[in-house]
């Protein structure tokens, strides 16, 4: 028989560590289907018919956060044979309080009490066996970090799960709370199944939303239960769910008191808070925080003898994919006498594209292990605890900053690093704006500009900074008013879980997932358009003959670019150069450097320099400054290249958001550059006034508005509108 | 009455009463601040928000807007 082991656990419990232990290398990662919660599946080691389900870590299973509702959904609806649930027992009391829910569910459980080696060293008992009377449930207890006990731990769940051995807990609320709920299953009882009565009666005492919609109770009965309710309230003086989670505590206060014996004493400074006490320090933290980012920066992206990372991807790009990779496929290819097309669509599609970037990932992987460490030891807490008054303006997390930092390196690697952050319109607001940040790649671009029309000045360079990071700001203080972003009000209630020592584990495995998912998904998207692009640039139609063409000024992208070319003339990319800017842009999408390469293709240069000196005097014959700005703005702040949308598909997991995100960042490219361009010139004298002055002002206006409007205001009242739909 | 976010670092207070609803309070309430739980207030982060908190024996952090919902004494 199959059996279906959840892992369940507030966060920083050792959910991760446990199941690591667990399953080993035998894990499915994915994500939960339509949101941006991750999913991950694993088979216990040693035992083929067991399957692990980690879920999201949760502290609750409240209606109001995603990670809650996908949980609970999983629990309720797949019904797993049985719960694994994981406690911090350092945490005791806060970990119990989720415990107590899933004892509510009706599915067979078993406790296990985590990070045992530090309860014995802080001096703390924890009577398991007490634990296990008052839970009606199996408790064992582990340190998953050491694998002590973890496998007995899942050899329990099996058995309890065979012996479908359900927890009971009752008696656990006031006694006029648990008449009530009496009374509301004895309603529920032709409608739901047995083992589920008792959860599904807090639930709808709770006024669950989510419940009463799968429920679908009829008129009468809903006013009677509504009855009921009202009737503990008044007595208690409370609204019903906060009754419930008061309750819960105090019941859990008791269990604690009988069961766990503490020896330090109240508010004792352990060693974390110790740590804490300098690192979040009002004075130091700061200062300590920027040297961290520094050292982070330095090593993944920076361009010194410690930077790893950089000197991993300059060999990649240069010997590996620039020598080794195309030496070798060159050899086979010649020595098959495979003819020009292959040849070009191998060595130059294929190799180029998707070479261009496989160099990235030694340094993503260099910059997931440093960042892995930050969230394994509990820093990740701590920078947003420092951050969050600067962040929350713009509807960002404080997390967001290291989104941020590690897309001035590549913006892929941001993206990815939006996982970490708790809140799902945080994370989605994050992942949105993080490709505004000028990456890497679009450096060559500024230079080519700042070189050839401004004279080399550094301001440029600056300013594309400024401009990015207002994108962000910007982007931030619009997008949080809209309804989408507005959703439920949720609180920045946050734990700054004890500082650990990383395990190598976990750090390895987090590093290796996440690279892998880069090359994977980043890779089959970059192939493809690699192909495609390839195909457009080298062929077209010679004296209406159809064929690869010597000569990019004729090919397919040619004439696409020459097509499309009046899209841009509002932005002031005309005359001569508005197609090759077109089609600069257009390749610009497979990776942002290739902008450069391609003006030397147009202007007919076989090869240029990273910045394309070559080709200055040309572009700045053919660039007025601020068609050059404007160039450049849109380029910096329009879709970024194939790799960051396909981290950005991974990311969001869901079409439509993945579209309105590039869809947005290109809208928001088009219009700046359009004000740029013509309000710019006409203050500079080069733009004369026309109806595209008052499109611009118009815009500028538009900006203004979603600015400065209120916007949408949640209903924080979502209990009343309950109320309201069960008195009609 | 008092609320939270006019506590001074290094004071602890007892939880009187949350105000508030729907999905505010009941975050603030899971994550173990109910009525006559005790709060110890740990220190504020270096740009005045938000603020560190000890309860139920571990470290959570609250912003001051959350903060002015739990009246304390
Ligand atoms: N000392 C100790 N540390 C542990 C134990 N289990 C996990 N940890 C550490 O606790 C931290 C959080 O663990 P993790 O598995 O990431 O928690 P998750 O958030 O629930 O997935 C990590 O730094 C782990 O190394 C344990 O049994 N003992
Ligand atoms: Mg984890």
């Amino acid at each position: 028989m199959e059996i279906k082991i959840a892992l369940a656990g507030n966060p920083n419990s050792g959910k991760t560590t446990l199941f690591n232990q667990l399953t080993g290398s035998r894990q499915r990662v994915g994500n939960w289907p339509g949101v941006t919660v991750e999913k991950k599946e694993g088979t216990l080691k040693g035992e083929n018919q067991c399957t692990i389900q980690d879920l999201p870590g949760i502290y609750s299973l409240s209606p109001y956060s995603l990670e809650e509702v996908v949980s609970r959904n999983y629990l309720v609806n797949e019904k797993p044979d049985a719960i694994l649930n994981i406690v911090d027992g350092t945490n005791i009391e806060r970990n119990l309080y989720l415990t107590t829910q899933l004892l509510e569910l009706g599915i067979p459980t078993v406790v296990c009490v985590n990070m045992m080696d530090l309860v014995k060293r802080n001096g703390d008992q924890i009577d398991i066996d007490k634990l296990s009377e008052k839970l009606d449930c199996p408790v064992v207890s582990i340190s998953a970090l050491k694998g002590q006990g973890t496998k007995e731990a899942a050899l329990k769940a099996i058995k309890t799960a065979q012996a479908h051995q359900v927890p009971r807990m009752d008696k656990v609320y006031a006694k006029n709370v648990e008449a009530a709920l009496e009374q509301i299953e004895a309603i529920l009882s032709s409608s739901v199944d047995n083992g589920m009565l008792r959860w599904y009666s807090i639930k709808v005492f709770e006024r669950d939303e989510r419940i009463h919609e799968i429920l679908k109770l009829k008129e009468n009965e809903k006013k009677e239960i509504e009855t009921i309710i009202q009737k503990v309230e008044n007595e208690m003086d409370d609204d019903s769910e906060s009754i419930i989670t008061s309750q819960r505590y105090d019941h859990i206060g008791q269990i604690v008191q009988y069961a766990v014996k503490k020896k330090s004493e109240k508010h004792a400074l352990s060693v974390s808070d110790k740590i804490d006490k300098i690192v979040t320090n009002r004075i130091l933290a700061l200062p300590i925080f920027i040297a961290i980012m520094y050292v982070v920066y330095t090593i993944a992206m920076g361009s010194t003898s410690i930077s790893i990372g950089t000197m991993g991807t300059d060999w990649a790009n240069d010997v590996l994919f620039g020598e080794i990779v195309p030496n070798f496929f060159d050899g086979i290819l010649t020595s098959l006498h495979v003819n020009d097309v292959l040849y070009g669509l191998i060595m130059d599609g294929i190799l180029g594209g998707v070479g261009a970037v496989l160099g990235f990932v030694p340094q993503i992987l260099v910059l997931f292990i440093l960042l892995s460490v930050m969230e394994d030891i509990g820093y990740m807490s701590r920078v947003a605890f420092i951050m969050d008054r600067i962040f929350r303006r713009f509807g960002l997390s404080g997390k967001s900053f290291i989104p941020m930092l590690v897309a001035t390196g590549c913006g892929v690697p941001g993206i990815m690093a939006s996982r970490t952050i708790e809140q799902d319109r945080d994370r989605k607001m994050t992942i949105m704006t993080t490709g505004f940040i000028p990456c890497g790649a679009k450096m060559p671009i500024i230079g080519l500009f700042a070189g050839a029309v401004f004279g080399g000045s550094s301001l440029v360079a600056t300013s594309a900074f400024v401009i990015g990071i207002a994108a962000v700001i910007l982007s931030g203080i619009m997008l949080k008013k809209f309804k989408a972003f507005a959703g439920e009000p949720a609180p920045f209630v946050m734990e700054l879980p004890s500082y650990h020592l990383p395990s190598l584990g976990n750090v390895v495995r987090a590093t290796w997932e996440r690279g892998w998912s880069f090359i994977k998904r980043a890779g089959s998207i970059i192939l493809l358009s690699s192909i495609v692009l390839w195909f457009l640039q080298g062929f077209g139609f010679t004296d209406g003959q159809f064929g690869m063409v010597a000569d990019n000024n004729t090919s397919l992208l040619a004439n696409i670019g020459n097509a499309l070319a009046w899209i841009f003339a509002p932005l002031g990319w005309i005359g001569d150069m508005a197609w090759k800017a077109t089609v600069a842009t257009f390749t610009g999408l497979i990776a942002k450097e290739e902008v450069v390469n391609t003006f030397g293709v147009l202007y007919n240069f076989a090869e240029v320099s990273e910045e394309g000196n070559e080709i200055w005097t040309l572009i700045a014959r053919d660039f007025t400054p601020i068609a050059a700005y404007s160039f450049m703005i849109f380029n910096l702040l329009c879709a970024p290249c194939f790799a960051a949308m396909g981290a950005i598909k991974r990311e969001m997991n869901n079409p439509k958001w993945t579209l309105a995100a590039i869809g947005y960042m290109c809208v928001f490219a088009y219009v700046s550059s359009l004000i740029v361009y013509q309000l710019g010139g006409l203050i500079l004298g080069e733009v004369t006034f026309s109806i595209w002055t008052i499109v611009a002002l118009a815009l500028l206006a538009g900006i203004l508005y979603l600015l400065f409007r209120p916007g949408y205001k949640p209903k924080t009242e979502a209990i009343d509108i309950q109320k309201i739909s069960i008195a009609k | 009455m008092k609320t939270l976010n006019e506590c001074k670092p290094s004071q602890t207070v007892i939880v009187k009463k949350i105000t508030g609803t729907g999905a505010v309070k009941r975050r603030i309430m899971d994550m173990g601040i109910t009525k006559g739980v005790e709060l110890h207030i740990r220190k504020v982060a270096p740009l005045g928000d938000p603020i560190e908190l000890n309860v139920r024996g571990y470290e959570l952090t609250v912003r001051k807007q959350d903060a002015q919902m739990i009246e304390v004494e």
